[in-house]
């Protein structure tokens, strides 16, 4: 969305293409299929018959990073998956928003003390939008995340943000 | 009958493969390139983080790698640094498809050990759990490889019941995935009201569905054709790699360590080994044959019916009792050593428990059952198509977390 | 046979591998001289009265103390007992081989039994053992510029790879030795 963002002050045409552009975004998050460990199966019951994770229209798990709006770092992520794991993210079209899935994620977790070969946390690799607690957390867990994530995307706006005003006046000022 | 199993048999199936005797396939006139084809770490159909490097000729596997590592996770490190019952729930995180299973190995290796005698109430509780846990994990299976060859259906029906698998955990030990709940000298907490009960209506609604699931995929004309006479794994061949479990039992041997090694009380239960059976028996398509894909998948759904006997019998014996062994809070381990393997899900779950008397175990060395059955793909992925690589890795049921550990 | 009695026919055939046999404890196992392992494991296959066809684990232990670094084979063979009936397994025995801890050599035996061959690949990436005339020998669990070799005791956690920061507070060395 870089394109449109930041080029309009706020006003009735804007909030409304605002309100209509988040609404399409934040019922249809496509996650990508992306299970490291133990949580990955916890994704998989999220996604399946009990907790049908389709109700908030993030069900269609693709298979390739290209088609993909979200990654769920579902489980541990070691130092030889870490150059990966980047990857993948660099890999996914904006808008792309990372879920950390799980104590591992969060900060090594269990293998925190003695875990030589686990990252201490996935945001030291790529940048987070919403962190799950649990080992593993439960599916409503996972659901709950995904619901702050919608959250976060329906406070999004395409006009001009109050740095890029501030970063205006200044220029247009000197 | 032994003799004959150990025979390789031809397979005509096999031989449009084979070529005019030069050993390479023979595709007439067409020409390609080789190509080097990486398969994961992140692919939906390698069950985790495995990868694999194709070395394919068009649609022709040449060669196949497996490179592992990617989810090490550096248990046997932790496991030298900690007390036996502070590392129970990193057991959990290896096979984590059947915790239970892994929860118990390492408790009966260090009861071993330590020379500790677990009551009768608690042994019968912790073979309950490991068959439960043993038919949630074949249910997974079950559903994962269906959703591998292309069919989704059966997924969401291999979960439905698992749910209601693991409500029954959670009502035991409050956890979905991860329940730390047989520890060493029994269990940590008595069963709930009514738990036996509920348990025995499950089972009363549990069992016609494996017929559903059967009917469902094990004899889809899609499915059979898919998977039968692919990835034949010879008798000779699966105990050259040292393969268990399942996979072991799906090439014809019949080995199972709750038969031939009882631990616990295994003893004390009637069930069957299911093998894998040649192609026209009874049950069994015509394109089968011993050691390929649909009798690993076979032998798995056969199981989950003998899992549901033995905990039917453990129903009607299970006695009131202490759920634990009166044991001291620090548990010094006498300096010597055990290794013990039990009967996981996938195979021989094996611990090495090396005891320096004090209260930490000098090394402890798991044997991950996917580990070794893993090590096989190199030798069953030759001369395959490359649709066949998902349907070969997807049969021999790997859990990542056990394999890298 | 029991494990006693293996141990006294490798004694018996061969002369000087036989290190020690140790008999005692929930292990029972023979010491082999590295040197000889490749021949003896050969023998322990195809003897008649042995055929041990079935290799469950190879087990490193790093004795820091000692200066060794233990490599623990244990065998097994399964053989048909009937047509449909259960396989029979016996002859359960470990075989220790010590090497010292730096600079030490084994015989692979990934030619005798293939199974042996990811396992000796992990204990060359986690205790830094070289196998001798391995097919493939390289890192298995830890990527190949990986520093060390992580299940020795005096092993130090890295305090960063590729860019990416490791335990900086709990950087010390493994707490116990």
């Amino acid at each position: 969305m870089s394109w449109i963002q930041n080029k309009f002050e706020e006003g009735l045409i804007v909030t409304s293409l605002d309100w209509a552009l988040n609404w399409a975004k934040l019922n249809s998050i496509w996650p990508m299929t992306f299970g490291l460990a133990c949580c990955a199966i916890e994704m998989m019951a999220t996604g399946a018959s009990r907790f049908d994770i389709d109700r908030f229209g993030a069900g269609a798990f693709r298979a390739t990073p290209r088609q993909s709006d979200l990654m769920i770092v579902a489980g541990t992520v070691t130092y030889k998956m870490a150059s990966r794991v980047r990857r993948l993210y660099h890999q996914m079209p904006d808008p792309k928003y990372v879920m950390a899935m799980g104590a591992c994620t969060i900060g090594g977790g269990p293998y925190f003390k003695h875990g030589y070969h686990v990252v201490k946390g996935v945001d030291l690799v790529v940048p987070v939008d919403v962190y799950v607690p649990g080992c593993p957390p439960r599916p409503e867990a996972l659901l709950e995340g995904l619901m702050r994530l919608q959250d976060k995307i329906r406070h999004q706006t395409i006009a001009k943000t109050p740095e890029v005003k501030a970063k205006e006046k200044v220029l247009t000022t000197a | 009958m032994a003799e004959t199993i150990l025979e390789s048999q031809p397979d005509p199936l096999m031989d449009w493969r084979k070529s005019d005797g030069d050993g390479e396939p023979d595709f007439g006139d067409v020409r390609t390139e080789e190509m080097l084809v990486n398969m994961g770490p992140q692919h939906p159909s390698t069950h985790g983080v495995l990868r694999i490097v194709l070395r394919t000729d068009g649609e022709l596997v040449l060669e196949a790698i497996p490179h592992i590592g990617y989810l090490h996770r550096c248990a046997e490190k932790i496991g030298e640094n900690l007390q036996p019952y502070q590392y129970i729930p990193k057991t959990d995180r290896m096979d984590y498809l059947a915790a239970m299973n892994n929860n118990h190995a390492f408790s009966v290796a260090v009861e071993k050990l330590a020379g500790i005698e677990v009551p009768e109430r608690a042994g019968y509780i912790r073979i309950i759990m490991a068959e439960m846990n043993r038919i949630a994990s074949h249910l997974v299976s079950f559903g994962t490889y269906g959703l591998d060859m292309g069919a989704f259906t059966p997924f969401l029906y291999a979960f439905r019941e698992r749910e209601r698998i693991l409500d029954l955990f959670e009502a035991v030990c409050g956890a979905r995935l991860t329940y730390s709940y047989i520890t060493i000298g029994g269990v940590t907490q008595d069963l709930p009201d009514r738990f036996l009960e509920t348990l025995a209506e499950f089972l009363d609604y549990f069992e016609p569905k494996v017929d559903e699931y059967n009917q469902l995929l094990t004899y889809n004309h899609i499915f059979v054709k898919r998977t039968a006479g692919v990835g034949i794994i010879s008798p000779e061949d699966a105990l050259r790699w040292a393969l268990t479990g399942p996979v072991l039992r799906g090439s014809g041997i019949k080995w199972d360590l709750r038969k031939t090694r009882p631990y616990d009380l295994y003893s004390r239960f009637e069930f069957d080994v299911p093998v894998g059976l040649p192609g026209g028996s009874e049950g069994i398509p015509r394109e089968v044959r011993v050691g390929d894909c649909w009798s690993r998948y076979f032998v798995r759904m056969q199981e989950i019916k003998q899992s549901v006997r033995i905990v039917r019998q453990c129903l009607e014996q299970i006695p009131d009792g202490e759920y634990k062994a009166k044991l001291p809070k620090t548990l010094k381990l006498p300096e010597t050593e055990v290794y013990f393997e039990a009967e996981g899900a996938r195979g021989q779950l094996g611990f090495l428990v090396v005891g320096d008397g004090s209260a930490i175990p000098y090394r402890v060395k798991v044997r991950g059952p996917s580990f070794c059955n893993l090590s096989v793909t190199t030798q069953v992925c030759r001369n395959v198509l490359l649709a066949d690589v998902p349907a070969i890795v997807g049969s021999i049921d790997i859990v990542m977390g056990e394999v890298d550990r | 046979m029991t494990p006693e009695q293996i141990a006294e026919t490798l004694k018996a055939e061969f002369d000087g591998a036989v290190v020690d046999a140790i008999m005692s404890g929930g292990h029972p196992s023979v010491v082999i001289a590295a040197e000889r392992w490749h021949e003896v494991a050969l023998f322990l296959r195809d003897d008649p009265r042995l055929r041990i066809n079935f290799l469950r684990c190879i087990s490193g232990i790093d004795w820091l103390e000692r200066g060794e670094i233990e490599a623990v084979y244990d065998l097994q063979s399964l053989r048909p007992a009937g047509p449909g009936e259960l396989w029979s397994g016996d002859n359960d025995v470990a075989v220790r081989v010590r090497v010292p801890r730096e600079g030490g050599h084994i015989p692979s035996v990934a030619d005798v039994w293939p199974a042996a061959d990811w396992h000796e690949r992990e204990l060359y990436d986690m205790f830094g053992v070289v196998f001798d005339n391995h097919p493939d020998l390289r890192r298995i669990l830890c990527p190949d510029d990986w520093v060390g070799h992580p299940l020795r005791k005096d092993y130090e956690h890295p305090l960063e790879y590729h860019g990416i920061p490791g335990t900086t507070e709990f950087g010390q060395k493994s707490p116990r030795h």
